[in-house]
């Protein structure tokens, strides 16, 4: 091996070497992001579209296949083909005979470091939360991230009552965190000590997503079917 | 009588990242991503491996290009060939886990402003041959990879009672969560530099005394 190389173009260039250097240095460098970007996108989506799908799964524990949903402008559901980037998804969960056994739907609220993501299943026939996996938070280390790694909070979700008042058609009781070992209505959150924002914040965040999405999935219910039951109405359509 | 200068081996100059100026305990450089990631060692190892890749990737076409970059534009060039290898970084890591990818967050993009890789470009790459540009990227590397992991094993393990999510202590272990917020970081990089300084003052007062007995 040689010992020290010469030192870096020391003398003074004109303009050419300084674009040539710029221009070709960023048109490699760009054609390097461009290939690895192509090459791991596809494994990239099909990672996001697996951990979504193990998610959906996890919130909907009866749920023995799933199947995306979009909203349309008309307030209706339609089974998604394609991307849906940017769209209001529903993910919903069906057991082996093709019933609907609940819907999967995403919500977020301010935590206390930044915003908490989540995923949540929610059974029309218990009118209950029946799973939470979050998604995405920022909460502190061994505090609020709580939220997502002790088993006595994630308890909570295994069935919160999140009903609806028939007269209204709105939630009949708004989900609140209380302090930790006072629970004891089924739609109260039984906090985490030392991580009080983030109990309240996932109680918040869960009280506006079922005020704002429920009622409406609660009246388009018959948009969420299997493909086996496309498959079924296909055949018998004349 | 002192002894003749020798030019460095290929050894010297990958062990001289590993040990004797570690960039962490001893250069004390790229600290925001050393006191962020380590609150585990599967973060701190997963950080000190990309840091590692970009850096020799970087070191290898900074020194190969080092006759083509007028000294004008050297920062921009360099920088570019950084952020680029940070962006391949990022690409593979979100392929090989999401999780891993969540939990080093916004710290894998950050590796373009970690002042170890724009200082051994600077310093290193633009004036040495690819090989020996690319022997000082992995022992620099591998330092920080260390550094890392020393910082992070700590953590883990007095914050969370576990190492590489194995759980060490079972029932009956009281986490010090403290270790894994980010005084923790503080703490056990306080920790780590006094051993460091202990054992250099340590190694200069053997030399010096071996210095007087042969005199």
């Amino acid at each position: 091996m040689s010992g020290v190389a010469p030192n870096i173009a020391e003398a003074r260039p004109g303009m050419w070497p300084m674009y040539r250097a710029m221009v070709g240095v960023g048109l490699v460098c760009g054609l390097l992001i461009v290939t690895v970007f192509q090459t791991t996108l596809p494994i990239i989506e099909r990672n996001q579209a697996e951990a979504l799908q193990k998610a959906v799964f996890q919130v909907l524990p009866d749920a023995r296949s799933s199947r995306t949903f979009v909203r349309t402008g008309e307030d209706t559901f339609v089974p998604l083909e394609g991307k849906g980037k940017g769209a209001e998804l529903v993910y919903g969960g069906f057991d082996e005979a093709g019933a609907l056994v609940g819907v999967a739907i995403e919500a977020g609220g301010m935590g206390y470091a930044d915003v908490i993501h989540v995923l949540y299943g929610y059974s029309f026939d218990q009118e209950a939360i029946v799973g939470i996996r979050v998604l995405g938070s920022k909460e502190t280390p061994g505090l609020g991230d709580k939220i997502e790694t002790d088993e006595a909070f994630q308890q909570n979700f295994v069935r919160l009552d999140a009903s609806l008042d028939p007269a209204t058609g709105a939630a009949a009781h708004g989900i609140v965190a209380v302090k930790s070992g006072t629970k004891q209505n089924p739609w109260e959150i039984d906090g985490i000590t030392g991580a009080t924002i983030s109990s309240k914040a996932m109680a918040d965040l869960l009280r506006k997503s079922i005020g704002s999405r429920i009622p409406l999935l609660r009246d388009r219910e018959i948009d969420f079917h299997d493909r086996e039951n496309d498959l079924r109405e296909g055949e018998a359509t004349p | 009588m002192s002894e003749p200068r020798r030019d460095p081996t290929s050894t010297d100059e990958f062990i001289k990242g590993l040990w004797k100026e570690n960039p962490v305990f001893v250069q004390v450089l790229g600290m925001c991503p050393v006191l962020a990631v380590s609150n585990t060692a599967e973060n701190a190892l997963a950080m000190g491996l990309a840091t590692m890749f970009v850096l020799v990737m970087a070191n290898a076409v900074i020194s190969s290009l080092r006759r083509f970059i007028p000294k004008q534009v050297r920062i921009a060039t360099y920088i570019l060939v950084i952020a680029t290898f940070v962006t391949v970084v990022e690409y593979v890591i979100q392929a090989i886990s999401l999780d891993l990818h969540k939990a080093l967050g916004a710290f894998i993009s950050l590796i373009v402003v970690n002042c170890l890789i724009l200082g051994r470009a600077e310093a290193f790459a633009s004036k040495n041959t690819v090989s020996r540009s690319v022997l000082d990227g992995l022992g620099m590397g591998a330092g920080f990879t260390f550094a890392l992991l020393c910082l992070g094993g700590v953590r883990e393990i007095m914050g969370s009672g576990s190492l590489f999510g194995v759980d060490l202590f079972h029932e009956g272990y009281q986490d010090w969560v403290i270790m894994i917020l980010p005084s923790g970081g503080f703490f056990t990089l306080a920790a780590w530099l006094l051993v460091f300084n202990r054992l250099k003052a340590r190694r200069e007062r053997r030399a010096a005394v071996t210095a007087e007995v042969m005199s």
